[in-house]
Parts: structure tokens; C-alpha cells; sequence
């Protein structure tokens, strides 16, 4: 009876074995790089990582797909390098022989990519899928642009200075015209240097004695 | 400000105090060219062998160029053409040329300012807009110019300039680069405001704060990565090309357009000046200190540059690492920078037909760093991106900009003076105009003739002007300046000018230097100069994104109509020194056979000599 069942056993992952193969028509190869990413904190690549892959990868086509129940079974995993690298083909949990379609996969890893990477702890760049291209982030474009911002307190800081320095000197010769007017007849504190000698016995429309 | 009092004698406007002075002239004389043009003219001509030639250059030609500028502003009180008409009636173009020459540099000079604020107005995101591409029409890619050539590249000549591909396309206004025009010109504006009470005021600032910010650089620089090999690959001396007669043109150039001389706005500044200040000392400090600057500016940038050429070597490397990880499968990070050659030995014994089909790119750190680059390609393409690369890059970017705002503002304030003292000088201007209006309107006309560096194809018009405009009129504004003053004012009666300023006779280096040394120095560069333009049509680069070598930047000879105008630029200015040369020397004649009229310098009946 032993017997029987490990022929099972052997038969069954002989088959899987050869849904899966590197180049497989309806698989991926998947390419992590765990210590360019982590660094330090790496963690070491092993069979419960692998099927941490596996579960993601069910729970992926579970949700995104067409609703069957895929387990961790399901997902064929062949051809692991030390690269971390390796192939994996789906199949179908009605029929073990059957594989899922490529595109439906592709589908199913693009819409679930970011839960994939965190679950990893990987990015886009670390944790890749040979064939399925990251879908870009569309870029966040705020309502006014940054630099309008910057251009508007600068140029009103300035404004503000040109106005207020015109209208300061254009009081202060209002002021000075107003005291002139005030002394017609004197001699103002403004005439210290000056070559004009002011002749107070003459002083009539012209008080500018001309040089 | 000069205020205009009840007997009608205007009282010239004075400096707050002397280090206002010297603070505005050092601020005029460092500039842009300090930080963008040295270090590169040090890099391609064997580092700390530059130093030789252009040391020479400062003190033969420089200092007494600026000593005699300084003397006979400070001496006639008077801007340039003031200046010129009192030492000879013949020599009143001079004025007339050097106030040209100010007015068009200012126009293209205070649009790299623009460039600059708009910079400093994107220094303020996160990420900073130069340093990813933008994506495509259907977001499905990035934008296919950008990822051609580089983000800085494109954020440069397509988002800043909207550049067309040649000189001819005009392309339309840019709005924003309009706009920030507008800004410079009011910033300019603001300062100029009162006069040079304001201006020295806002020099206090500008002229100080770019010091400020490149000791910081340069703390921060060292710390860097790969600050090492940019220092060594700038500072080691190449003594062959000592050999290299462009290496001697090239200091005298830079020397002579670094110290800005020949603008008349130093002549305006020193007028400013009380009568009895010793300008030797000035000319001397002002001299050393451009040049000091200069070579502490270089120090920050190849550290910079070093950790830029240093990043890019480290990026290629790991592009090698990744595809030689990937193609053979080993383990992540087994391969490294510092066993990359090991392997490479290692896979080359072993598996040398595997090898050949990995696609690997040769890195090397030397290319890197030779990749020079100097003027706005420097400051908005490759320190742009080094500062991406830096941690905390908008603090950089900011101060970096602001720094070379400072920079470029405090040399503009030369510019417009040797403008605007002029106009004040001439007195063309009624007297119930004020003066706020007048630099007002200066500074209109200005914005306005600038437009034409806002289209598409302004930055080709701003290469023109900047290869043409400021080069040759200013090396003959030079020469006949030095002639004018030592043979036709007299170095006897220009000695007795200096002994009644600073209480001494200037000896015999600087009389030698003024006679003999200087001007033949500036004749042979200007000789030079004109003999290597001439030998070939002049081509510009171009950024064409058609071009089949693109990026590369494609290299189109200028149409004719340019080159008019090319040539049109460099006369223009000094036409009016021969122009008004002629025009006195004929109504000289005129008038001797009706009256009396003297050619001799110092009985010129339009302007009064304050005593």
C-alpha cells in the first residue's frame, strides 16, 4: 500500500515538474534581490520563504482572478538558482494538469504587485517578474504649481518694496518742497557749501542766485 | 542721493563709507564667471600649471588696467563719457562705447539671472523637478526626449529654455521665462531705487552672502565621496601646456573679462569716491580678491564635480554587476564594486564564451571627470545633477542658486551704473525728473529689448552676445584706454593725479605697465582673438532632438543674417570711438578759422572739475 502512494507522490511531482520549465509558454521567471534591497537587514532565502511566494501568488489569483479557489499547491515553482531566481507556472485547481493562461497571471501579479512587494519587503526594482513591466505611478500634479509659490512671495516681497520706497521719496519731497515754500525769505540749512551767496536785500520771485 | 539745492549745485552721491565702497567694486568684479568659467579654463589647461600664466596675466595686465580705471574715476569725478571727454575731446567715444558695451551685456547677463530665479523657484519640490523624467502623453512610458538624453538635460532645454532646434526657428515667447524676466528686472529695479545708497546697502549682501555659501559647499563638499579624485584631477599641474600659446590667450582673456574692466561702471563707482583715497591699495585688494575668489570658488566645485564623476562611475559599475548577476545567477551582492575585476578575471578564465554575451559597458573613472563643462552647462546641467545625489538636495539647490543670484546681481549693478552715471553725467535728462524714474525706465527698456531672449531660440542669442558683444569691443575699449590715458592725458600730468590722490608717485612698475606692458599684452590678445575667430565660420551647438547623434548636442554653422548682426554687434559699440574722434577733430577746424577752440584736455569748457 506504501508503495502505491509514494508512486503517487513521485508520479504527481514528476507531472508538475513538467508543466514547469525555465521558457514555459504560460510562466514567469521572478527575480528577487534581496540584499541590494535589505541590505543588513536580509533575510535568508529558504523553502518557507518560497512558500510564502506561493500563498501570495494564490491569494493574487484568488482575488484578481476568476474567483476559484487557488491554493499553494497550485502554484509550480522549478529551476531555483542561487541568484534567487526561478520559474513558477499556475494551475488550474479543477484540473492539476492544466495551466492558467499567461495573460490571465500577468493580470492577476499587476493588480496585486504592490501587496506582493510588501509582503517581501521588496520594491518594483528588487522583486521581478521577467515580462510584466511595473505599472507607472501618475504623477501627483498639484493645483498650483510649487514654483508659482515661490515666484509669488518673492515678487510680492518685491512689489511691496518698490511701491514702498517710491511713495517714501516721493513724500519726502513733497515735505521738502513744503518747507522751501515755508522760508522764502531765509536762508535754509541746506546752503552750508555752497558757491551761491544769497543776497537777502534782493529777494524777489528769483531766490536762486544763478552761477 | 544727490539733492538738488536751492543755488542749483548738485552734490555728487558718496559712498556710506569706504568698505561699501570696495565691498560694490569686489562684488562687481566677481561674478558668474568666477564659479563657471575658471574652474573649467583650470581643468582643460593642466590644473595648477594655469596658475602660472594667469597669475602673470593679473599682474601685468589686470591690476594696472584697474589701478588706471579707478585713478581717473576717482581723480575726474565724472562717469565714463565725463571721463573720456575731459582727459581728450577725441577720446569722448570712448564714454560713448564703454556705456554701449554695459547696456547690451546687462541685457543678456540679467537673463542667466532669470534662468537662475526660475531655478531657484523649482528649488522649492520634493523630488526635485530635475531629477526624474516626466512621463508621456499616455502614461505608458516616460517622455521619450528625456530618456534620450537626461532629466537635468531635459528640465534644462525643454522645460526651462522650450528650445528650438537652431538659431533661425524663433519659437514663441515663454511665458515663464517672461516672467521671471520681469522678476530680475524688478529685483535690479528695487535696488537701484536710490541710488547707489541703496546699492551699497544691498551689497552688503549680495557681495558677502556668495562667500557664505561656498565655505559651506566647500565643508560640505569635502565629506563627499569622490570629492578626492575631482581635486587631484583639477589641482595636478600639466606643465606641457605651458607650451600652448592658446593657454596664454585664454588667461589674459579670462583675466580682463573677470575683472571687469573697460564697462565704465568701476569709473562710475570710484567717482563716487572721496578725492584723497588711496586707489593704488584699491586696485591691488580688488584685484587679488577676484582672483582669490576664483580659485577658492574652484575648490567646492571639483569636489562636487569629483563625487559627481564619482556617482556616475559607481552607477555604471553596478549596471555591469547587475547584468553579469543576472546573466550567470549567482547570489545577490556577491559581486561588488571592489571584486568586480576578480570576477571579471575569474568568469574570463573560466567561461569566456558566457562573458562575451553579457553586455557590459567599460567604466571608467577618468572619462567621468572628463566630462567638463563650463558656463550654464556647469551650473543648470551638471551641478544640478550632482545636488540630486546629494542628501537634503533642496537645501543645496536653494542655497546654490541664491548664491549664484548674489553673484550675478551685484555684477548687473555695475553694469547698469556704467549706464546710468553717464545719462546723469551728460546731463540729458531735465533736472525735474527724478532719478527712481529714470533708472525706471532704463531698466524698461532694458526688460523689454531682453524679450528676445525669452523665445525659443533665446539661448542661441544669448551665446552671441555673450561670445560677441563681451569680447572684442571691451578688449579695444581697453586698448585705447591705457593709450588714451598714458599718452594722451600724460603720464606726467596723470602721476601728479595719482601724487594729489594718494600722496605718491606711482613708480616705475606701474608707469612701465601702463606705457609699454599692458597695452601690448591687450594687443596681442585682441590680435589673437580676432585672427582664431576669423579662421573659421563660426558654428554653434544645438540641442535637436531630430538629430540622429542625439544627445549629442548637433554643431550648425550660423546663417548669414547672423552673422551680420554678429559682426554688427562687435562694431556698434566701438564705431563711436573713430565717429566722435572725427566729428571733434572737424568741428575743431571749423571753429579755429572763426575762433579759438582747444583741443587740449584740460580746458574743456562742457563739464566743471570739482576742486
Amino acid at each position: 500500500m506504501l508503495w502505491k502512494v509514494l508512486l503517487l507522490l513521485g508520479l504527481s511531482s514528476a507531472w508538475a515538474q513538467k508543466l514547469c520549465s525555465p521558457g514555459a509558454s504560460d510562466g514567469y521567471k521572478v527575480r528577487l534581490s534581496i540584499n541590494s534591497a535589505l541590505g543588513d537587514q536580509a533575510y535568508v532565502w529558504n523553502e518557507n520563504e518560497m512558500f510564502l511566494f506561493r500563498a501570495t501568488l494564490a491569494f493574487a489569483m484568488r482575488t484578481y482572478s476568476d474567483g476559484q479557489e487557488y491554493d499553494v499547491a497550485n502554484v509550480v515553482v522549478c529551476d531555483e538558482t542561487p541568484r534567487v531566481s526561478f520559474w513558477f507556472v499556475v494551475t488550474s485547481p479543477l484540473d492539476a494538469s492544466l495551466l492558467v493562461d499567461k495573460r490571465r497571471v500577468e493580470e492577476a501579479v499587476r493588480k496585486s504587485r504592490s501587496r506582493i512587494n510588501s509582503a517581501f519587503l521588496l520594491t518594483d526594482d528588487t522583486l521581478e517578474f521577467i515580462g510584466i513591466p511595473p505599472t507607472l505611478e501618475a504623477p501627483v500634479a498639484p493645483d498650483t504649481p510649487p514654483w508659482l509659490i515661490a515666484f509669488g512671495v518673492v515678487m510680492g516681497g518685491v512689489g511691496a518694496g518698490i511701491v514702498v520706497l517710491l511713495v517714501s521719496s516721493v513724500v519726502q519731497k513733497i515735505r521738502k518742497k513744503r518747507d522751501g515754500e515755508e522760508e522764502t525769505g531765509g536762508k535754509t540749512e541746506n546752503e552750508a557749501a555752497s558757491d551761491a551767496i544769497y543776497n537777502m536785500s534782493f529777494s524777489d520771485d528769483e531766490p536762486v542766485t544763478q552761477m | 542721493m544727490g539733492e538738488a539745492k536751492d543755488s542749483g549745485v548738485e552734490e555728487r552721491p558718496k559712498w556710506d563709507n569706504k568698505f561699501q565702497y570696495l565691498l560694490t567694486c569686489i562684488g562687481f568684479a566677481v561674478g558668474l564667471g568666477n564659479v563657471w568659467r575658471f574652474p573649467y579654463l583650470c581643468q582643460i589647461y593642466g590644473g595648477g600649471a594655469f596658475l602660472i600664466p594667469y597669475m602673470i596675466a593679473l599682474v601685468f595686465e589686470g591690476i594696472p588696467l584697474l589701478y588706471l580705471e579707478l585713478a581717473i574715476g576717482q581723480r575726474l569725478r565724472m562717469g565714463s563719457i565725463g571721463v573720456w571727454n575731459s582727459i581728450s575731446p577725441l577720446l569722448g567715444g570712448l564714454g560713448i562705447a564703454s556705456m554701449l558695451v554695459s547696456f547690451l551685456v546687462g541685457l543678456f547677463y540679467n537673463t542667466i539671472l532669470a534662468w537662475v530665479l526660475w531655478y531657484f523657484f523649482h528649488s522649492f519640490q520634493n523630488p526635485l523637478p530635475w531629477s526624474q523624467c516626466p512621463l508621456n502623453d499616455n502614461l505608458t512610458g516616460f517622455n521619450v526626449e528625456c530618456v534620450k538624453s537626461t532629466p537635468s538635460n531635459y528640465f534644462w532645454y525643454r522645460e526651462t529654455l522650450n528650445i528650438t532646434p537652431d538659431i533661425e526657428t524663433n519659437g514663441s515667447l515663454n511665458w515663464w521665462m517672461v516672467v521671471c524676466l520681469a522678476s530680475a528686472w524688478s529685483i535690479l529695479y528695487i535696488c537701484f531705487i536710490k541710488g547707489i545708497s541703496s546699492i551699497g546697502k544691498a551689497m552688503y549682501v549680495t557681495a558677502t552672502f556668495p562667500y557664505l555659501v561656498l565655505t559651506i559647499f566647500l565643508i560640505r563638499a569635502l565629506t563627499l565621496p569622490g570629492a578626492a579624485d575631482g581635486l587631484l584631477y583639477l589641482f595636478t599641474p600639466d606643465w606641457e601646456v605651458l607650451k600652448n600659446p592658446q593657454v596664454w590667450l585664454d588667461a589674459a582673456t579670462q583675466i580682463f573679462f573677470s575683472l571687469s574692466v573697460a564697462f565704465g561702471g568701476l569709473i562710475a563707482f570710484s567717482s563716487y569716491n572721496a578725492e584723497k583715497n588711496n586707489c593704488e591699495r584699491d586696485a591691488v585688494l580688488v584685484g587679488v580678491i577676484n582672483s582669490a575668489t576664483s580659485i577658492y570658488a574652484s575648490i567646492p566645485i571639483f569636489s562636487i564635480l569629483g563625487f559627481k564623476a564619482n556617482t556616475a562611475y559607481n552607477s555604471c559599475m553596478k549596471e555591469n554587476i547587475l547584468a553579469l548577476t543576472n546573466h550567470f545567477e549567482f547570489s545577490d551582492q556577491n559581486i561588488t564594486v571592489d571584486n568586480y575585476d576578480h570576477w571579471v578575471e575569474y568568469l574570463n578564465r573560466t567561461s569566456s564564451g558566457e562573458l562575451t554575451r553579457v553586455d557590459l559597458k567599460p567604466c571608467d573613472l577618468q572619462e567621468f571627470l572628463d566630462q567638463s563643462a563650463s558656463g550654464t552647462g556647469l551650473a543648470f546641467i551638471v551641478f544640478t545633477e550632482a545636488v540630486v545625489e546629494m542628501p537634503g538636495s533642496q537645501i543645496w539647490a536653494i542655497l546654490f542658486f541664491i548664491m549664484l543670484f548674489s553673484l550675478g546681481l551685484s555684477s548687473m549693478f555695475g553694469q547698469i551704473e556704467g549706464v546710468l552715471t553717464p545719462i546723469n553725467d551728460l546731463k540729458v535728462v531735465p533736472k525735474w525728473i527724478p532719478h527712481e524714474l529714470v533708472t525706471g525706465v532704463v531698466c524698461l527698456i532694458s526688460f523689454l529689448t531682453a524679450l528676445i531672449f525669452t523665445q525659443g531660440s533665446g539661448n542661441y542669442w544669448v551665446e552671441v552676445f555673450n561670445s560677441y558683444v563681451g569680447s572684442v569691443p571691451l578688449l579695444i575699449i581697453a586698448f585705447f584706454e591705457l593709450t588714451g590715458v598714458a599718452y594722451g592725458r600724460g603720464m606726467k600730468t596723470f602721476s601728479e593725479d595719482i601724487y594729489f590722490m594718494t600722496g605718491k608717485r606711482p613708480n616705475i612698475f606701474w608707469k612701465a605697465c601702463w606705457m609699454v606692458i599692458s597695452p601690448l599684452m591687450l594687443l596681442v590678445v585682441l590680435v589673437a582673438y580676432v585672427v582664431i575667430q576669423a579662421q573659421k565660420h563660426p558654428s554653434y551647438p544645438t540641442w535637436n532632438p531630430a538629430y540622429d547623434l542625439f544627445p549629442k548636442t548637433e554643431d550648425k554653422p550660423y546663417p548669414d543674417w547672423v552673422f551680420a548682426i554678429i559682426i554688427l554687434l562687435c562694431v556698434l559699440p566701438v564705431i563711436s570711438i573713430p565717429l566722435v574722434a572725427i566729428y571733434r577733430l572737424i568741428c575743431s577746424r571749423i571753429k579755429k578759422s572763426g575762433g579759438h577752440v582747444d583741443l587740449n584736455p584740460n580746458s574743456n569748457g562742457g563739464f566743471e572739475v570739482e576742486t
